[in-house]
């Protein structure tokens, strides 16, 4: 194995344009278990941590651009969990504080496993994934950049730099049932963004099936029950039909985590859940 | 390959094979092995330390990922044959069993009050969700890091 420790992106850039197919690691949760396993025995490493750009993150009322290098730690308070509640929700069920001190965004849109917790969140965001190679930069929206369980369509010479986020206006959470609190990988989990600018719910699941889902007929049944410019009504029966809408659209499997049935479930409750809430 | 990184305040350079884990290089290169290994897997804690000041999980971090930075160990927490406060409420309160956890559980209660100087039981519960104790001490655990954070062992 060789490593090498790049300090700005074009370096990096340039590195992987040299060894393609190259192992991009930073905080290394995911992969360097794998390693340790045997079950990944990369030839050429990439490491990011020193690579202080991809740890920054900017703010402004158009955009949100949030580093593939920013730790899961500095979305669970401070001005990015303002900006964005539900990001903040979900970095704070990622394992424990230390490998939320050292996960990250790009970590979980590079392994693009349907469990990873921050990839519900960026698909009801409509999140951008920004890919950099020697050609530039590409923007690609969430829902095309994920293609599959631990399948994207960033091609072998791009680094993921970034992810760009409009500001949404109105409630956003997000909600996972997991075998236990601490240290556990979603068995099923629920993002809910409602946007006031866009008089739009939009709806994300995630551990369901082999991408993120998004529940696009609930939303759009949910636009013909609800003004959605304005606060949500806090109809109980409205509630109730659109989380049976949103779980008959997952995709769940048995496997060793859990049940399709318990899955099913356990969205159509915490859509429930969600939805209410954010008429609170 | 060459690496240079601060470890308990000392400067280390080394020459390691690139594949080494952080924590094998204090174990085996630095002859540091208060950090226990416990599961390979980043779930258990045994071999948390502090990174730039915050705690993480030296199982899986690449020795070369952690080049330039300053890394505390749990034998760097004793100043002048002095145990830090926490080590020192941990022994008062008997906050260790076998023990095997307890230099990683030492590293993320710092960590922890460092972030929260003044935490409730929960707090330290949910502080310290990524350390497994195998003896099941939790209970004295927690009450070693509330007594170290009123600041009376």
């Amino acid at each position: 194995m060789s490593v090498y420790m790049p300090t700005t992106v074009d370096q990096a850039v340039a590195l992987l344009a040299q060894n393609p197919g190259a192992c991009l690691l930073t905080g290394g949760t995911d992969t360097m278990v794998e390693v340790n396993f045997n079950h990944l025995k990369p030839g050429t490493v990439i490491g990011l941590r020193l690579v202080s750009s991809l740890r920054e993150y900017t703010i402004t009322p158009q955009l949100i651009q949030i580093g593939a290098g920013v730790p899961y730690a500095r979305m669970e308070t401070g001005p990015l969990a303002e900006a964005l509640p539900a990001l903040a929700a979900a970095a704070r069920t990622v394992g424990s504080p230390q490998i939320r001190a050292a996960g990250t965004l790009g970590g979980n849109l590079g392994t693009c496993s349907p469990a990873g917790d921050g990839l519900p969140v960026l698909a009801a965001l409509d999140a951008v994934v920004n890919l950099r190679s020697p050609r530039g930069i590409r923007g690609v929206p969430f829902q095309d950049f994920m293609v599959g369980v631990k399948r994207n369509s960033r091609v072998s010479d791009e680094l993921i730099e970034s992810v760009s986020i409009a500001p949404t206006s109105g409630y956003q959470d997000y909600a996972k049932v997991g075998v236990r609190n601490a240290m556990v990988i979603s068995v099923a989990s629920v993002c809910l963004v409602h946007d006031r600018h866009t008089a739009s719910v939009r709806v994300a699941l995630g551990a369901v099936g082999p991408t993120i889902i998004r529940a696009r007929e609930a939303e759009a049944w949910l636009a013909t029950q609800v003004d959605a410019s304005t606060s949500l009504p806090p109809d109980e029966a409205v509630a109730i039909e659109f989380a049976r809408r949103v779980a008959a659209e997952a995709r769940p499997i048995d496997d060793h985590r859990s049940t399709a049935d318990y899955r099913r479930h356990a969205i159509q409750t915490l859509t429930r859940r969600l939805y209410l809430r954010s008429t609170k | 390959m060459k690496i240079s990184l601060t470890v308990n305040g000392e400067l280390r350079e080394s020459e390691i094979e690139p594949r080494t884990l952080l924590v094998q290089y204090l174990r085996e290169n630095l002859a540091l092995t208060g950090t226990n290994i416990g599961c390979d897997t980043s779930s258990c804690g045994a071999c948390s330390m502090h990174l730039n000041g915050e705690a993480v999980k030296s199982c899986t971090i690449l020795a070369a990922q952690a080049d330039g930075c300053n890394i505390t160990t749990i034998e760097g927490l004793a100043k002048g044959g002095k145990m830090h406060p926490m080590q020192e409420a941990f022994m008062q309160n008997h906050g260790l069993q076998c023990g095997y956890c307890t230099p990683g559980m030492v590293m993320a209660a710092i960590s922890l009050l460092e972030e929260n100087a003044n935490p409730t039981e929960d707090e330290v519960r949910v502080g310290l969700e990524g350390n497994l104790c195998r003896c099941t001490g939790y209970h004295n655990i927690i009450q070693s890091v509330l007594a170290c954070a009123k600041g009376g062992n």
